[in-house]
């Protein structure tokens, strides 16, 4: 039966669905905004910058070159597992993970297998659920490839700026449930990352990169893994995984295990597709990294981190809620924008003067009804005008337009929007139109 | 461990390219080879762990500094590229 | 006498003297290499600028004797392995893969060489990669053993051996993963040292095996080999294995430590393996009897049979060569894989064997067990030893041709340099005898950073025997 009638309908679908439950695990990389290169002295920072012009003999795997580790992507790393809650390891080592693409000049990446930085952290969703986190380590990046066809022969272009450049690898356990729970675990991650000032983690810079593992478990399924790649926004991934729940579904109820490989998405097609078929498990063959010593970390260096970390989005919701009495929704939403928290902040005890409470201040902020560039008393002052119209404006109106008064009891009641007007014209327009209507409303009426 | 080894495999996964002869020697040669190193598991090793640097040094780490010194310019960094074009390395296409 | 065939001591004091010129002494070198270099097949590449260098150090020389305090080595012409990056100069570990490369940048050590204002004759011939231990695997050619062309000179720093035994040039450069200095050395009777792992900078050598490769010098006397050490050891930023520790090598302080009273020696039992030449091992004997009538005070060992340390060695170097030459590829620089000789594919295809999936464990994981094994015997010997000594290689210098016999070969004839390459220790080897007019070569093996009292026992056989100045000769 063909994928897309089984797409039709809804009844049916929603069963067959509910049958499998979906597992979904995120791989997350980030890119760390270090001044230096992971293992070298070269800048870090690769964004339109000409091509091979930030590379040195160890970037660019040239013979004889070392490897020496960058200590600030530690501590940052460091920092990061902590914030997840992931325990420190003390014993941590980096390892060679070997593989050959030409993106990689050594044929191996120096990352973390049995011994990274740390393990066994946690994410909670704003629904309580918690998403266990397995392991948060260190590792760097590789060349970029471009492609290109020159002289009618298709080619690609290699750009080794990028080669080495520190990247964290967020691993996740397979505990997420949903596309909008991927969505809602990525922005949390990255509100994370951004708030400790260590990436700018940004999806179109290329400093925050994804993978998906999804598949469906239920009873007779025979475990299998497909992953999705090269998803270029939160929103794509939460498309990519509700089409992949569905085709998975309709692969297991013809009795086809979906096949073991690695899959794109097409956003305007709004479709997964194949890139690369994974029968078997990649070896590659990781072994302690003999050039760089281990790492051995102490209580001591594990307080220093955690003293280093600023207050975290989850805090700052909390804070928002018991000190600030405001809902946890809410709180949400303002922590979400620095700009509209900070604000937020500031301009608490102004806002009290103009009888505003912390809620209501909040909803102006979060409704886009404050210019955050303006000053705050005077935001404030036009916001509160806002909400009232001043009733000698209202009577004045009324008395100066008697005929348009008549006309109006007449049962012409179209002529209310000339006395809007009024009233607008004598508030220079800062009067609430819908609140002026309601206003010469009562007056009108009462009048009668 | 009689086990033969896959030549042809190991060529593959170490990206060599070898002759049917080639991989008939190396056949050979591996066998007597494990042979020899299979001495290793007379060994009783359960109460150590591995050695894998014998400096016992730990935690050597350098500063987030920019080492303009060493950086090459995009001329040294392609000076022995076969095939360049606009600064980058060209290479056969790799399709996603 | 030949210019060339002057001891670095010897061409120091001459420079300062000012009985000829750094000039005369390289040309003299050059003349050599170009007399003798198409049999020998010692050097690749010969460096144009060696002249100008020359000049230069004569610059430095006029200007004030000052000069030789500020360059240690200033006017000495010297020979490098060709897998220490020369950046302008042809480098090709001996490896078609490499056959154009050109580096953008150079060695730590030769730049500490460069530092030091000695002049670079050329890059020499070694086993392709320094796969091997007789420089039979090069790619261009073995190089062959001065004291006869029909036998090889060791390897993998056989180019750099011979360069020193036929007097080609004052000192070379050479590197040990495991017997690859102190190996050669031996078989062309000149001295090698291999330092503690860590002491000289790996920046900028073409990888072996990471965790044993360590840059040594070979050198016509132990003195010299101290006086090279002290230039190219010391911490380096770029290579994160090397040891803070200061240098404490320090040559002047040799002679005067002639007397080794007091000094304790092991032989290990098992070092007189059963593939020994009953001469070699006579001679390596004698040798011995020398240290005790110097004062050494000898006592019989027991260290693990060296035959373990082959697997371990094997092991741990071929699995870390697979990952080493993982990076050629062809695309940033050098000829594509297919360039690969077959010894190159045996090793790393082995390597990939003993590191993949199923495997580590029984393997490189299990190597690296047995290393604590070896390690912890030296810790516990070295609480009541100076030194150990013994042979260095089982026999003299074995024919063109003997590589071919195992698959194994390289790891084979370098059985007793393995332990102390494996525990990251250092060693000398130096001469003690001919074996049908072949050298053969004793070993004096410390504990890491014990150069200096391995230098000195060194030194002081060499004050009371004079199998170190024997040449060879077809190039006497």
């Amino acid at each position: 039966m063909p994928i897309n009638k089984l797409l039709i309908g809804t009844q049916k679908n929603h069963q067959l669905m509910t049958k499998y439950k979906p597992i979904i695990g995120m791989e997350v990389h980030v890119g760390l905004k270090t001044k230096s290169k992971m293992f070298c002295g070269c800048p870090a920072h690769h964004f339109q910058v000409k091509p091979n012009t930030h590379t040195c003999p160890v970037c660019l795997g040239l013979p004889g070159a070392l490897p020496v580790a960058n200590k600030k992507a530690i501590d940052w790393t460091a920092m990061l597992a902590l914030a997840l809650h992931c325990t420190i390891n003390k014993h941590s080592r980096f390892d060679r993970k070997h593989y050959f693409y030409p993106d990689l000049p050594k044929g191996f990446q120096i990352s973390q297998y049995d011994q990274p930085l740390s393990q066994k952290g946690y994410l909670t969703l704003d629904s309580g659920k918690k998403i266990n986190i397995t392991r948060v380590h260190l590792e760097e990046d590789t060349a970029k490839l471009l492609h290109k066809t020159l002289k009618g022969k298709h080619v690609s272009l290699v750009d080794f700026n990028r080669s080495g450049v520190p990247l964290m690898e967020i691993v996740s356990e397979p505990d997420i449930s949903s596309g909008a729970e991927t969505k809602e675990y990525l922005k949390k991650i990255r509100d994370i990352i951004r708030a400790l000032k260590i990436s700018d983690c940004d999806m179109e810079k290329g400093s925050m990169r994804l993978e998906v593992n999804i598949s469906l478990t239920g009873s007779g399924i025979k475990p299998y893994k497909v992953e999705v790649k090269n998803l270029n926004s939160f929103r794509f991934v939460a498309q990519a995984i509700n089409y992949e729940i569905k085709r998975q579904t309709a692969l297991l109820q013809q009795g086809t295990t979906p096949r073991q490989e690695t899959r794109g998405y097409n956003p305007k097609l709004k479709k997964t597709f194949t890139q690369r078929f994974k029968e078997e498990a990649e070896d590659y063959r990781y072994f302690p990294e003999p050039d760089i010593p281990p790492m051995v970390f102490t209580d001591k260096d594990i307080a220093q981190w955690q003293s280093q970390l600023p207050e975290l989005p989850e805090a700052k919701v909390e804070k928002l809620a018991t000190q600030h009495q405001l809902p946890i929704v809410t709180a949400r939403l303002l922590v979400s924008k620095p700009a509209n928290y900070q604000y937020f902040l500031k301009s608490l005890s102004v806002a009290k003067k103009h009888k505003l409470t912390s809620q209501q201040l909040a909803n102006l902020i979060i409704n886009k009804k404050i210019n955050l560039t303006k000053k705050i008393s005077d935001e404030l002052q036009r916001q509160t005008q806002k909400q009232t119209v001043d009733p000698v404006i209202i009577k004045k109106v009324i008395s100066d337009n008697p005929d348009v008064v008549k006309k109006y009891q007449a049962g012409k009641i179209s002529v209310l929007g000339f006395l809007v007007g009024q009233v607008m014209k004598h508030t220079q327009g800062q009067a609430d139109p819908n609140l002026t209507q309601k206003l010469l409303l009562e007056k009108l009426a009462v009048k009668k | 461990m009689s086990k033969k080894v896959d030549v042809n495999h190991l060529a593959k996964l170490s990206q060599m390219t070898v002759t049917s002869q080639q991989a008939k020697k190396l056949s050979t040669g591996f066998s007597e080879t494990l042979k020899t190193i299979s001495l290793l598991q007379k060994l009783d090793t359960s109460k150590v762990s591995s050695t894998f640097q014998v400096t016992g040094l730990k935690n050597i780490f350098r500063q987030d500094k920019i080492n303009q010194a060493r950086t090459l310019s995009q001329k040294q960094a392609l000076s022995n590229a076969k095939k360049k074009y606009k600064g980058y390395f060209v290479i056969p296409a790799i399709f996603k | 006498m030949n210019l060339n065939k002057l001891t670095i001591k010897q061409a120091l004091e001459g420079l300062k003297a000012k009985r000829f010129s750094s000039e005369e002494l390289t040309r003299a070198c050059l003349k050599q290499i170009n007399k003798t270099n198409k049999q020998l097949n010692s050097f690749l590449t010969l460096n144009p600028k060696a002249i100008d260098e020359a000049k230069t150090a004569d610059k430095r020389i006029a200007a004030s004797i000052k000069s030789f305090k500020k360059y240690p080595l200033l006017g000495i012409p010297y020979a490098l392995k060709d897998n220490f990056l020369t950046n302008g100069l042809r480098t090709t570990a001996s490896a078609k893969v490499l056959d154009n490369y050109i580096p953008q940048y150079s060695a730590t050590v030769y730049a500490r060489l460069k530092q030091s204002a000695a002049v670079l004759l050329g890059k020499t011939n070694m086993d392709a990669w320094a796969h091997g231990s007789s420089t039979e695997t090069s790619d261009y050619g073995t190089t062959r053993n001065p004291w006869n062309l029909n036998h090889t000179p060791g390897g993998s720093s056989g180019g750099s051996a011979a360069a020193v035994a036929a007097d080609q040039s004052i000192f070379a450069i050479g590197s040990e993963t495991a017997g690859s200095v102190r190996g050669p050395a031996c078989w062309c009777g000149v001295t090698g040292l291999k330092p503690t792992y860590g002491r000289v900078s790996r920046y900028g050598v073409i990888a072996m095996a990471s965790s044993t490769d360590s840059p040594g010098p070979i050198t016509k006397t132990v003195y010299d080999a101290a006086l090279v050490t002290q230039v190219i050891a010391g911490h380096d930023p770029f290579d994160a294995t090397t040891s803070q520790k200061p240098v404490d090598i320090k040559p002047q302080a040799l002679s005067s430590q002639t007397n080794l009273k007091g000094i304790k020696i092991g032989l290990p039992q098992e070092y007189l393996v059963k593939e020994m030449d009953p001469k070699a091992k006579k001679l390596v004997l004698q040798a011995i009897d020398k240290l005790q009538q110097l004062g050494c005070q000898l006592e019989k060992i027991s260290l693990l049979d060296p035959h373990y340390s082959i697997g371990v060695y094997t092991i741990i170097q071929r699995s870390e060569v697979s990952s080493n030459l993982a990076r050629y590829d062809g695309i940033r620089y050098g000829n594509s894989r297919s360039h690969f000789n077959y010894e190159a594919k045996n090793r790393v295809m082995l390597g990939t064997y003993t590191l993949s999936t199923g495997y580590y464990d029984q393997y490189y994981n299990k190597a690296q067990k047995v290393r604590t094994l070896i390690i912890n015997q030296f810790n516990q010997v070295f609480k009541n030893l100076d030194l150990i000594v013994g042979p260095i290689m089982p026999g003299p210098a074995l024919k063109v041709g003997a590589s071919q016999a195992s698959p194994m070969f390289g790891e084979l004839v370098d059985m007793l340099a393995e332990p102390s390459s494996i525990a990251g220790l250092t060693g000398l080897s130096l001469p003690c005898g001919f074996v049908n007019h072949l050298p053969v070569g004793l070993q004096i093996t410390g504990p890491q950073f014990a150069e200096q009292k391995v230098l000195q026992i060194g030194h002081a056989y060499q004050q009371a025997t004079d199998w170190h100045t024997k040449k060879p000769p077809a190039y006497d």
